[in-house]
């Protein structure tokens, strides 16, 4: 797609003021050399972000670029030894792995090092390439260290190995006030966001949402609730069962889709799946799918079918999915924890609720008040479109640049 | 009408905030109290008009963010409610403001039988704000053309010029008023009507629409 191409595409989604506003604050940073440095260029959320993000900064007329850092098996297990621990979960981090963390973290600042030195400003994302920051000493541009990790609670000696890095660096972000730490330099708050363009997101054809009813044998005429989630404890899929034979006692039409990834490599997450067969019994209304981790089409068409969709997490980040589904004109019914909060507005875009119960009593009044129910949904993708979609996040990286390049003073005025 | 030529024109600027963790903390009202006390100034603004440029929805039950951490996270609407009543833009100063808040809640500590504690996952987290404001090239050069300009500024103009002029002008007005005072007193209905305009109520968009109808219902009349 062409810079203008980009643009468009963009403005035809998010508006021409939101376009026009970041043309005007993106033309002083023109040229700017911006690097993103992260892990993974396939798969997960911030690889799906800096596909678009970094093509956007470009068209914008920044000189950004996007570096991926590489390890072994064991630089992996390490990082993910990270980012459980981040999260809070107890977990052993052998030497060894410390080692080959350290290591990759070397060789990679050895392959980029003109090019992070060369750049005004480096965005570090998560900890797989946090370490590059030492091997930098004395650098000249701003190096910023992204966290996407609910780092409120982390396992101490994880945070206490990683926090050495993370001081060096001149600036940290965290989505959310609640997920960061006190750290020697300035905490920026920047909120992830979704992109309306993106295939999870994009507009489908009525042709290809009337497949997915076929493809998993669902009842357009009945009204269906739908959670997509890891099976994992945190996001309760047990207690979405239970709501749903709550609410199904009053309304026995009801369908339950619990679609989640293959639990291939993660022993509690095939336990869960077991519990959730057992609690699922022989319901042919309940529906649980396993999809592959690039079914983002079909988790589209298949929040496309939902009348409701749920996010039912007793703990969670901050939960992008509900932003995904509100962007179809979904309302949530979402657990009162983390991200979820910011995003669905009790009566407005959704319900927050407490317990099972709380969300069979949701289930059963928005699908007893389909008005209510359309009105939801409508407020909660204007709502979206308002604040979770990519152009707002790009528009905050903006401004952190300006803040960046111009010291920490309460008003900055551009020329 | 009112082409003085003395007054320079309205220089349309627009701004972008960017929110910054200030990893001050409270988890009941004693502690909100006591931080509100040490805060800067900005973090103040931030809470009561930083919603504007934020994710908010646009009809929240409660309008800064005191009054809805008591709400939500201590329960006592009570008090949230003596909260969300202040209207900040009728402060001179943010530090009045702030004394404001603090007799609200010291009155309630006076009077509380017990202390309410928010769950440590409902922590009141301060925040304080960096503004960057950047000039449009749009000049207007009498209040008029306004009429075509305004429903297309972007919401930051909105709000750098509704908004944070008040904090700007010595007067006190936003920067709409303050600018089009200096043609004399023939626009004075104008100026009434975007003063009835309350800029506290409303999300951004909604006021862009208010001050375009102002606007256009001063210069072009009453839609039959």
């Amino acid at each position: 797609m062409t810079d203008n191409g980009i643009l468009d595409a963009y403005e035809a989604v998010a508006g021409k003021d939101v376009l026009d506003h970041l043309r005007q604050l993106a033309r002083p940073l023109a040229g700017l050399r911006v690097v993103h440095v992260n892990s993974t260029r396939m798969g997960g959320g911030v690889a799906e972000i800096l596909h678009k993000m970094v093509p956007l900064m470009q068209a914008l007329g920044l000189d950004a670029s996007w570096e991926v850092i590489q390890g072994d098996s064991v630089f992996y297990q390490c990082t993910k030894g990270f980012h459980n621990g981040i999260q809070g979960n107890r977990v052993e981090l052998p030497q060894s792995y410390l080692n080959a963390y350290e290591e990759s973290n070397r060789q990679a600042a050895e392959t980029l090092g003109d090019t992070l030195r060369n750049a005004d400003i480096v965005i570090i994302h998560d900890p797989q390439p946090a370490a590059l920051v030492s091997h930098f000493p004395g650098h000249k541009g701003k190096w910023v260290w992204r966290c996407h990790i609910d780092a409120s609670r982390p396992f101490r000696p994880v945070w206490k190995y990683l926090r050495e890095f993370v001081h060096t660096y001149d600036a940290s972000i965290f989505s959310l006030a609640a997920f960061a730490r006190r750290l020697p330099h300035p905490v920026y708050l920047i909120a992830p966001s979704i992109d309306p363009l993106h295939e999870k997101n994009i507009k489908l054809g009525r042709d290809e949402i009337n497949a997915t009813y076929n493809q998993f044998q669902l009842d357009p005429k009945r009204p269906i609730i739908l959670q997509v989630s890891r099976f994992d404890r945190f996001k309760d899929p047990l207690g979405v069962i239970q709501s749903y034979k709550m609410a199904k006692h009053f309304l026995p039409a009801l369908q339950l889709i619990l679609a989640g990834g293959e639990a291939s490599d993660d022993p509690e997450g095939e336990a869960v799946l077991d519990e959730v067969r057992i609690a699922s019994g022989d319901d042919p209304d309940l529906k649980v799918l396993l999809l592959p981790g690039d079914a983002h089409r079909t988790i589209n068409a298949l929040q496309r079918c939902a009348d409701i969709v749920l996010q039912k997490s007793l703990r969670e980040g901050f939960g992008l999915t509900v932003a995904e589904a509100m962007w179809k004109n979904k309302p949530v019914i979402g657990g009162d924890t983390g991200g979820i909060r910011i995003q669905v507005i009790n009566h407005h875009t959704g319900f927050t609720v407490n317990s099972p119960e709380g969300a069979a009593l949701r289930i059963r009044y928005l699908l007893q008040n389909p008005d209510i129910l359309a009105k939801m949904g409508k407020k909660a993708r204007a709502f979206v479109r308002e604040n979770f979609l990519i152009t707002r996040h790009l528009r905050e990286y903006l401004t952190l640049f300006f803040v960046l390049l111009h010291g920490d003073q309460e008003r900055i005025v551009l020329g | 009408m009112n082409g003085d030529v003395s007054v320079p024109p309205f220089a349309v600027k627009d701004c972008a905030l960017i929110a910054i963790a200030t990893g001050k903390r409270a988890q009941n009202l004693q502690e909100l109290t006591d931080r509100i006390r040490e805060v800067e100034a900005n973090c103040i603004f931030y809470h009561f008009w930083g919603g504007l440029l934020r994710p908010r929805f646009d009809n929240p039950e409660y309008h800064n963010d005191f009054a809805v951490w008591v709400a939500d996270s201590l329960h006592n609407k009570a008090l949230a409610e003596k909260l969300a009543a202040i209207d900040p833009s009728s402060f001179e100063s943010i530090e009045d403001l702030r004394n404001e808040v603090i007799e609200i809640l010291e009155e309630e500590l006076d009077e509380a039988e017990y202390p309410s504690w928010a769950k440590k996952d409902s922590l009141f987290h301060f925040i304080r704000c960096r503004l960057v404001i950047f000039d449009t090239k749009v000049v207007v050069p009498v209040p008029k053309d306004l009429v075509s300009r305004l429903p297309n500024l972007s919401l930051g103009s909105i709000f750098f010029h509704f908004i944070d002029g008040r904090r700007r002008n010595k007067n006190s007005l936003d920067d709409f008023r303050n600018w089009i005072t200096s043609f004399g007193p023939s626009y004075g209905d104008l100026v009434r009507r975007i003063g009835e305009i309350c800029p506290y109520f409303a999300p951004l968009a909604k006021l862009r629409e208010q001050l375009s109808e102002a606007f256009r219902v001063y210069f072009e009349g009453e839609k039959p």
